[in-house]
């Protein structure tokens, strides 16, 4: 029996087992890429959807749960802290490897969401399960704050 | 022997069939060849009708800016505008797009800039000639009075874009290729040139290997032995083909593979595998009985790597002496992206979609493998998601795995090999472990009188057919780099080396040997300095008196973090310097700690001299982000066994470096007009020193066992 999962906007019926994990069905049977496979424990983060708009580990929900949620993955951002991040992590050149960037930009999208003008404290605790092997660090907390400050204006 | 004359011996053929191509094609053939109306004037660029510049990179893109850095090299000579410029990976064809210091078609050991420093400009300077030949014949105007720049080419109150002339080069034109003195650079050096893959990687558009799925693809993974060296006796699949979306199960050469409709229904479907292993020839030992035997062989005289006579005199005689001894685990890469690719055998040909790192090996091996022979094996390079040296290895072998379950399962369908986190951490190739015992003396004048490096660790080449590369007389230059070959002008040097055994399987890992020496060499010379009671930067100018760019990189440093100056109550600072891949690097740490004496790690100085710097934006990046990673490692991670099984599985326990501990960082550039060197590594290698230096400060507590955790610190 198929389950009904709204992604960016759009019903996709999903012939898969109620325990299939929401990041396989988004890459495998959906075929929507930019969310990324990292660890499959909830240890990474690179999974990262929004799920009714909180950051969500994609490894860790499972289909048979989301039916009426709504899901959105970096393919469907849209808005103006999605704008203002996805800008200042281009114009800082935030990205190395960039694999883990589309679960950094989602978490960072719910940061500014919540808290618009995060101190570093804020960023580091909100951040700390998106692990960057390229060690990004530095970088993403500078793009957080510029695009706090692209919000402010 | 030197690395550099080896591996150029071993390359000379190579190379030189790469330097004729580079200007040297036909032009008639090449230029008359161009598709749909390109310009195609060798194989790096190719101008399109619509203005478009597409720059083939050679390299493979894991992070470490090359795309980037490629195309500005011909963008640079071209006079393109960096807005039309874009990058389309290479096939797989050695002939072409060989690196020049490796002899195949590969990327590795921070080469990618310097081995195509002159090739990709001589490529963009032939382009550009074309364009300027094609502009005078349709204005009848000198070649020479005609200019070109950001894309616009130009005489008097004539312009053109460059897709206005690729359709009109004249056809007996010869590149003439004349290229810029560094004065004229323009994109070369230009401080914030955006990056070429920012935009896809921050959209979600970016295609890496784990994103490829041709129609009809099916999705494997393979069960691998849980200690290495084992092997299939049989398994048991009843209930694994009982679950949904299973497809088959299969036995292959390194284990039990596992074909579904989705990569989910895989994973859990290995899981219900039985299988029975043999274990009689592989790894059992657990940690400690590798650590005894590691421990063992610093008491007996080794491999001579360097002996310049004099030593155990020099130290007998000293006023006093230090003594360290360091031990360093094995680590695991753990690229973001773990490993994986698509593999379609069909009609006599092979298909292989790969973050490709080894280009040349991956034809060979899969060539093999797969019977049909390396010139049958096509490979569509994409972006990796990370690797730090662990796509390329010697045997290519998740690409062979996946040419492996290919085969077993009989089908013309393409095959997608996924490794989970788990197969990652447990699937070998480590950083080698190592055990490295420094004795050196100090005389009365606090000078140091000699030194004598004892190091055992398992040789990544021997045995590997890149041997010839690396090893001279059972000595791995790999083993011992970073102390065989130390900037310090150290008196009366030995170092042996201990060729260890054992079936785990090594391999370089960033920055390869350096990863432990520079930490053993520099935290040993901070004791030798405090032994002679002078401060860890004067001493070390002074042993770099005649190593001008080390000592210039560690004056930099030193000014540009303040040293010397008063520091809160709990902090410390450290120094270390460190030269690799012929690129000079110091850095200073701060370090704060609390009442419980937990340590934080505050901020970080870099100072680089990398020759030209090619892209000032991603060398500070590849240098933050090397810094993180080598901190990480030094710091909280490790790779132990226990009777030969990894006991380490995922990120839980393997634990990666997170935002909260990275500390500030700021990276300085020495200005400099030498040849380019590399930078995807050279950061790592003082990190670890340099914040061992800084808790010792602070703490007053020497960290010679790896990683940190381990030796009792608590970081905040
Ligand atoms: S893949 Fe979901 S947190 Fe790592
Ligand atoms: S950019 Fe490579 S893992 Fe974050």
């Amino acid at each position: 029996m198929a389950i009904t999962l709204k992604i960016n906007g759009q019903e996709h019926a999903v012939e898969a087992p109620p325990d299939m994990p929401l990041l396989w069905a988004i890459r495998d049977i959906v075929r929507l890429t930019g969310t990324k496979f990292g660890c499959g424990v909830a240890s990474c983060g690179a999974c990262t959807v929004h799920v009714d708009g909180q950051p969500t580990r994609s490894c860790q929900a499972w289909i048979g749960d989301l039916e009426g949620a709504e899901i959105t993955t970096i393919e469907g951002l849209q808005g103006r802290v999605a704008e203002a991040v996805q800008g200042a992590w281009r114009d800082l050149d935030v990205v190395q490897c960039g694999y883990c960037q589309s679960g950094q930009i989602m978490q960072a999208i719910g940061l500014l969401t919540e808290t618009p003008k995060p101190s570093d404290d804020d960023i580091d605790a909100a951040m700390n399960g998106n692990v960057c092997r390229c060690a990004t660090y530095v970088r993403i907390r500078a793009a957080i704050h510029e695009a706090a400050k692209r919000l402010e204006a | 022997m030197t690395l550099k004359t080896s591996r150029r011996a071993f390359l000379r053929g190579a190379s030189a069939a790469v330097a004729t191509l580079v200007v040297g094609l036909d032009p008639r053939g090449a230029w008359a060849a161009g598709h749909g109306g390109d310009l195609v004037p060798n194989p790096f660029v190719r101008i399109g009708a619509d203005g478009s510049v597409t720059v083939i990179a050679k390299h493979f893109e894991m992070g470490q800016g090359t795309t980037t850095g490629l195309a500005s090299l011909l963008a640079e000579e071209l006079d393109a505008d960096w807005e039309q410029v874009r990058v389309e990976f290479a096939p797989a064809n050695t002939q072409l797009y060989v690196n020049t210091l490796f002899g195949v078609q590969g990327t590795g050991g921070s080469t990618a800039l310097a081995n195509s420093f002159m090739q990709y400009r001589e490529a963009g300077a032939a382009a550009r000639s074309l364009l300027v030949q094609a502009a005078a014949a349709e204005w009848g105007v000198p070649a020479a009075e005609i200019t070109v720049a950001n894309g616009v080419v130009s005489h008097g109150d004539k312009n053109a874009g460059f897709g206005d002339l690729v359709g009109r080069v004249p056809a007996d034109a010869q590149p003439d290729v004349v290229v810029k003195t560094p004065a004229q650079f323009a994109l070369i050096g230009r401080d914030k040139l955006p990056r070429k893959d920012s935009a896809a990687k921050t959209d979600g558009t970016a295609t890496f290997a784990m994103d490829v799925m041709p129609e009809g693809v099916i999705f494997a993974v393979i069960a691998h032995a849980p200690k290495f060296g084992g092997t299939v006796v049989s398994f048991d699949a009843t209930e694994a083909l009982a679950m949904p979306g299973v497809i088959d199960v299969k036995q292959v050469p390194m284990g039990v593979a596992v074909y579904a409709e989705n990569t989910w229904a895989a994973m859990m479907a290995r899981d219900a595998v039985q299988i029975e292993w043999d274990f009689s020839n592989a790894e059992t030992r657990s940690m400690d009985a590798m650590e005894a035997e590691y421990a063992a062989a610093m008491d007996q005289p080794g491999l001579p790597a360097r002996a310049d006579g004099g030593t155990d005199d020099a130290l007998g005689a000293a006023a006093s002496t230090i003594e360290a001894e360091f031990h360093f685990p094995f680590l695991a890469h753990a690229p973001m992206e773990t490993l994986n690719c698509v593999v379609q055998i069909k009609d006599g040909k092979v298909q292989v979609w790969d973050g490709s790192q080894f280009q040349t090996v991956t034809q060979g091996a899969v060539g093999a493998v797969s019977g049909v022979g390396p010139e049958n094996v096509a490979i569509e390079t994409v972006y990796a998601g990370g690797s730090f040296g662990r796509r390329a290895n010697f045997t290519s072998d998740y690409e062979v795995e996946a040419t492996f379950a290919a085969q077993a399962l009989g089908t013309d369908r393409p095959v997608k090999l996924v490794w989970t986190r788990e197969d990652d951490i447990r699937g070998g190739y480590y950083r080698p472990m190592t055990r490295h015992r420094i004795r050196a003396g100090v005389d009365a004048d606090g000078k140091l009188t000699g030194w004598h490096s004892t190091i055992a660790n398992k040789s990544i080449f021997t045995g590997t057919p890149m041997e010839a590369m690396a090893v001279n007389g059972g000595v791995d230059h790999f083993s011992v780099e970073g102390v065989v070959d130390t900037e310090y002008a150290l008196p009366a040097m030995q170092v042996d080396l201990h060729n260890m055994q054992s079936a785990v399987p090594v391999l370089w890992w960033r920055s390869v040997g350096h990863s432990h020496s520079g930490y053993a060499m520099e935290v040993a010379i901070d004791m030798a300095a405090e032994a002679a009671g002078r401060d860890p930067v004067e001493f070390r100018r002074e042993l770099l008196a005649n190593a001008p760019r080390s000592l210039g990189v560690l004056n930099l440093v030193a000014e540009k973090a303040d040293w010397g100056a008063p520091l809160p109550a709990g902090w410390g600072r450290g120094v270390a310097v460190h030269k690799s891949f012929n690129t000079y690097v110091a850095e200073v740490a701060e370090v704060s700690t609390d009442a419980e004496g937990r340590v934080k790690l505050e901020r970080f100085v870099a100072a680089v001299d990398l020759g030209v710097a090619v892209n000032p934006d991603v060398i500070r990046a590849q240098v933050e982000g090397s810094i993180g990673y080598g901190l990480g490692h030094v710091m909280r991670q490790k790779i132990t066994f226990t009777e030969g099984e990894v006991d380490q599985s995922n990120f839980p326990d393997y634990e990666p470096l997170r935002i909260a501990d990275m500390p500030r960082v700021e990276v300085h550039i020495v200005p400099s007009t030498e040849a380019p060197t590399g930078i995807g590594e050279p950061g790592l290698p003082p990190a670890g020193p340099a914040l061992a230096n800084a808790i010792y400060a602070a703490t007053g507590k020497r960290v010679m066992r790896l990683p940190m955790v381990d030796d009792g610190i608590v970081f905040a």
